[in-house]
């Protein structure tokens, strides 16, 4: 199981994901009813899955062009902002935290 | 006053392959989008990107197909009013509608077919307090008509391509502009992020990197904006015009107060014609919902033909609708 913290404004939930599924994050989030809209479905194209990663950033790949030129776009960006559609569940998530924005 | 048969609010690919499907019926439509031109969140978002399932194409570029359903339509002479919203809806007694739009233009139509994907693209705003009591008072979120700002101070804020073109446009308008962007580089196009880096260099413009925005200040109007700087310090520039550039994102908007059975954010429908709540109205594409939804553009093609024999009953009352195959009868303009 992969473990890791999801938090959406107040609250605080921790999501256990079974290894080896092909999804996204931001499939996970919308799969656990959060108001994700993922508009352009997963291409890095709409950041409307922004999140930050409150922690455990070392252990997620980094973000590539395309992705950091989204995040530019946005008001309320920050060095921890990523698009969780870029984000693969998988081990590199165990133990995270991550924050929803927007 | 416009007059028509069928108001499709949203011009992207399934509103505008209604409009195909009204067509065969002899339905005439009008159609209404937020953004400035057609096609919706494949001209918008992706104009570039290959779709894989459109029927009868391998591999089409998103901007391919939305070309592709204009020059299908064409024989139908739709009609368009592009960057404006549908603020006001109303039903008259005779069961047709008024609809009325941002910019004022006002359509009378026998049948409204919503088509509006996520909802319209608006302005991504940032968090500043005050910020809605500034807007047209000196904040503003699209440049619409450059004039607007000649021998203006102006802020603008934002590091994507928008920011960076329209700083470039403006510095030769304004009095001056001061470009606020949160990083220390631009990672827009290469050749703007240079030209503006230039024009900092020279004086030309006011360039403040790694700042974000902290107020919008002012009496009824902008006098003035703050952000934070580099240092953590607070700084403040005299502005006539705030222009925060952020991109677009979609809300549903006026839609929501119609009185349409809504779900998630999602218009209910049912699936014999599409139709909502509310007779004459329709919903098509992914702007709907029903059991077993799938939100693909091909879904969005089946659903608006299936709508547009039941919308033919509004628009013609008196006629029996029967079923012609193109192969059979052609496609018969206007």
């Amino acid at each position: 199981m992969i473990t890791f913290e999801i938090k959406n404004r107040e609250q605080s939930q921790v999501i256990e994901i079974p290894e080896g599924i092909n999804l996204s994050l931001m499939e996970v989030l919308k799969a656990s009813d959060y108001p994700v809209l993922a508009t352009c479905g997963g291409m890095a194209l709409c950041a409307t899955c922004h999140v930050e990663i409150e922690r455990g950033e070392d252990n997620i790949p980094a973000a590539t062009d395309i992705e950091l030129d989204m995040i530019d776009t946005l008001p309320d960006a920050s060095d921890r902002s990523r698009l969780a559609c870029q984000i693969r569940v998988n081990e590199n998530l165990q133990g995270a935290t991550i924050v929803l924005k927007g | 006053m416009i007059n028509t048969d069928i108001c499709i609010i949203g011009a992207g690919p399934v509103g505008l392959f209604a409009v195909f499907e009204a067509g065969l019926l002899k339905m005439r439509c009008h159609l209404v989008d937020v953004l400035p031109q057609i096609g919706g969140q494949l001209s918008e978002i992706y104009p570039k990107k290959p779709i894989y399932d459109i029927p009868g194409y391998p591999e089409i570029k998103a901007q391919e197909l939305v070309d592709n359903l204009m020059k299908q339509i064409e024989p139908f002479k739709p009609t368009f009013s592009l960057g404006e919203r549908v603020d006001q809806f109303q039903q008259e007694a005779d069961g047709s509608f008024i609809l009325s739009t941002s910019d004022g233009t006002i359509i009378h139509s026998k049948v409204v077919v919503i088509a509006a994907g996520l909802g319209c693209f608006e302005p991504r705003k940032p968090e500043l307090q005050n910020l809605e009591h500034f807007e047209g008072r000196g904040v503003v979120y699209m440049v619409k008509d450059p004039e607007l700002f000649r021998d203006k101070k102006l802020v603008i804020a934002g590091g994507g391509d928008s920011a960076l073109d329209w700083t470039i446009f403006l510095s030769n308008v304004a009095e001056r502009v001061t470009l606020i962007h949160r990083n220390e580089s631009f990672r827009g196009a290469p050749d703007s992020a240079e030209k503006v880096v230039e024009l900092a260099r020279k004086g030309k413009i006011n360039l403040v990197l790694s700042s974000n925005l902290r107020s919008v200040n002012g009496n009824g109007t902008v006098k003035s904006v703050s952000f934070v700087n580099k240092e953590k310090l607070v700084e403040e520039v005299d502005a006539d015009y705030l222009i925060p550039l952020f991109g677009l994102s979609p809300k549903l908007g006026p839609i929501a107060g119609w009185g349409l059975n809504l779900d998630k954010n999602a218009i209910a429908v049912n699936t014999v014609d599409y139709a909502t709540n509310i007779p004459g109205v329709f919903a098509i594409g992914d702007i709907n919902t029903y059991e077993g939804k799938l939100k693909l553009i091909l879904s969005g093609f089946h659903e608006a033909a299936l709508m547009a024999q039941s919308a033919f009953t509004f628009v013609y009352p008196e006629q029996k609708l029967s079923f012609k195959y193109t192969t059979v009868n052609g496609v018969n303009a206007f």
